[in-house]
């Protein structure tokens, strides 16, 4: 059974490289650090090069995979963020084992977002046309807006909320301020770190891999490459598109749970349009339905202008627009990407040469 | 009882009766073929039986039940599967994907099952690739089942289309135009491929073709269409010698 091997290996080749590069990255950082070798920015840039990691690849599932445009990542994240942390703060107390009370955040976070990611998806993914880009859009920046004049606090007599001013709640003056409209969240717990942070993105990348080969993968791509044929052999369109639109916005509440748990504080401006197509770019300049290339782009594209922070200070974001036309170029224009796919694949020869050298 | 019986069955795009009042008997396990000059309406009858379109009015009844007005979807899994004049495949997956996507609803295991790896997954997927590869035999397509869809020569592609509409395993099967842009070798084994799946998996086939040698040999029965409706129906060497037909179509 030849030809058996040779259909499943793809897949196992392209996912188990990944997992590889990712825990060789992992073990090297680890190490860097031990020896206490980095500097505290880069330390700082930890956990948030897998929050946006995890938001990049979670966005190529319904980018890439099921071929919507969306622009709410922020706001998906926006919902994990604010009810992860409240949950967290609120539980302080009653569930003072962190090991015990951030998984559960984590989950919740992710369940919020995604009940809200199935909400727009119900209406939106039933219509033909790029409508889920504009919802997604408007979507992102009420969230944020809501988050920002959002007022909770907590008395002798239980809780006040308010969508209006401090005042409007009718504390008891000795309340504790749990959301403090624009100013946000306070207090929650530092439960993220890297090692959590990066286990989170090793399964979001294991779970993107395995939904895209999987039965159900397998149906949301027949859908992006072929609606009328997905339909004639009996491919439910907006059950699957629901269910990828759904995991994306689980996999960006889960970041947004991380991510909030990083910061003691945590403001609801931080999630806006501009959040949304920064990672909208991981996914296009890593390559649209590459997994690998979405974590690489994400790194790469978070690293390069702290780096240049650095070095040349305030011309940065001018390199960054240098570097950020220059890979668009690479990735789409077919003549050069033709040319280093021949570049790669004579390196590849000659590996594959010295080999077969080897062998005998 | 007929196995596809359609009666009275019309639509209108606007003005144009691009099918009007058509009715058509096809039996169980014929091969029938659907014939008749450029925008005569084939194709849009293939639309409404299908449900891409809904009648204006008209009954279609397969094996009984009446499915006018279902959608697409509902009547694949009453067990309808067709092809497409202008081929879509799944492009950018493999030959055997393809075939797999169209097995989706006979193998299942869940969204969850197939995320964390669960036996099913294993078990179930095993038994959708050998299924598919015996598919993919048939048409002599297993050599070349990781190969891109989009990578086959034409008229592998065309061959690829049918597999994967007889992968639903329905009974009875729509084919528009399989011989287009074939040459007369690949014609020749579409014609035994074709006789073949209606032996083997006990098929009723309804198909449009333009190419006579190959209508006159493979379809036991005729219908021909002109703008819109039914000029004449029969066995085939009736039909084609049928004065009307032939300067309908024929002759132009
Ligand atoms: N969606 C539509 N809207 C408007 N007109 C349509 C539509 N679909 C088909 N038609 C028209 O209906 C008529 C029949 O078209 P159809 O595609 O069914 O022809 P056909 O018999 O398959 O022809 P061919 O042999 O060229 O494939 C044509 O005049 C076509 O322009
Ligand atoms: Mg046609």
């Amino acid at each position: 059974m030849k030809t058996k091997s040779k259909l499943i290996k793809p897949y196992t080749k392209k996912s188990f490289i990944t997992y590889a590069l990712l825990i060789a990255v992992f073990t090297i950082v680890q190490l860097i650090l031990n020896f206490g070798k980095m500097s505290f920015m880069m330390q700082s840039l930890l956990v948030p090069l897998c929050v946006y990691s995890i938001l990049a690849v979670s966005l190529n599932l319904t980018v890439g995979i099921l071929g919507e445009l969306s622009l709410g990542q922020a706001g998906f994240m926006c919902i994990g963020a604010y009810s992860g942390a409240l949950f967290s703060s609120l539980m302080k107390e009653a569930i003072p084992e962190a090991m015990v009370r951030f998984p559960i955040a984590i989950l919740l976070g992710g369940l919020c977002a995604a009940l809200f990611g199935v909400l727009i998806g119900i209406p939106v993914l039933r219509l033909r046309g790029d409508y889920l880009a504009i919802v997604t859009l408007a979507f992102g920046e009420i969230i944020k807006n809501i988050c920002a004049s959002l007022y909770l606090g907590k008395d002798a007599e239980g809780f006040h909320l308010s969508i209006k001013s401090a005042a409007d709640m009718n504390m008891a003056p000795d309340g504790k301020m749990i959301i403090n409209g624009a100013l946000g969240l306070n207090g929650t717990p530092k439960d993220s770190n890297f090692t959590v942070a990066f286990i989170i993105l090793l399964i979001t990348v294991i779970i993107a891999y395995n939904f895209v080969y999987s039965r159900t993968g397998r149906a949301v791509m027949s859908i992006r490459d072929n609606r009328i044929a997905a339909e004639s052999v009996g491919l439910n369109i907006t059950k699957y598109k629901l269910i990828t639109f759904g995991l994306t916005a689980f996999l960006a509440g889960v970041a947004g749970v991380i991510y909030s748990h990083n910061f003691s504080t945590l403001q609801a401006s931080k999630f806006d349009y501009n959040m949304s197509i920064l990672i909208l770019v991981f996914v296009v300049l890593g390559g649209i339905g590459s997994i690998r290339g979405s974590v690489i782009a994400a790194v790469v594209l978070t690293l390069i202008p702290e780096l240049l922070r650095e070095t040349i200070g305030n011309y940065r974001m001018l390199f960054y627009a240098v570097i950020l036309i220059a890979m668009m170029l690479v990735t789409s224009n077919s003549k050069l990407k033709g040319r280093i796919t021949a570049y790669t694949n004579k390196l590849k020869g000659l590996i594959k040469k010295e080999k077969k050298g080897e062998i005998k | 009882m007929a196995l596809l019986e359609v009666k009275g069955l019309s639509i209108n795009f606007g003005g144009l009766h691009a099918v009007d009042d058509f009715s058509i008997k096809i039996e169980k396990g014929e091969l029938y073929g659907l014939i008749g000059p450029n925008g005569a309406g084939k194709t849009t009858f293939f639309n409404l039986i299908t449900g891409v379109y809904k009648p204006t009015s008209g009954t279609i009844l397969l094996d009984g039940k009446d499915i006018t007005g279902k959608n697409t979807i509902q009547i694949n899994k009453a067990g309808i599967a067709r092809t497409f004049q202008n081929i879509r495949l799944f492009k950018e997956l493999s030959v055997l994907d393809n075939v797999k996507a169209g097995l989706h609803n006979r193998y299942k295991y869940s969204t969850a099952e197939g995320i964390f790896r669960l036996p099913r997954f294993f078990k179930t997927e095993k038994a959708m690739d050998e299924e598919a590869l015996r598919l993919l035999k048939v048409f002599d397509l297993d050599d070349e089942a990781s190969v891109k869809a989009s990578n086959l020569p034409y008229g592998k592609q065309r061959k690829l289309e049918i597999a994967r509409a007889l992968a639903t395993k329905p009974k009875l099967l729509l084919l528009d135009e399989p011989a287009a842009g074939m040459n007369p070798h690949e014609t020749a084994e579409l014609m035994e491929t074709i006789r073949f799946v209606r032996d083997n998996f006990d098929m009723t086939i309804l198909l449009i073709e333009h190419d006579m040698s190959l209508v006159s040999v493979v379809c036991e029965k005729l219908s021909v269409l002109n703008f819109g409706q039914l000029l004449c129906e029969g066995e085939t060497s009736t039909v084609l010698s049928n004065p009307e037909v032939i300067t309908a179509y024929l002759g132009e």
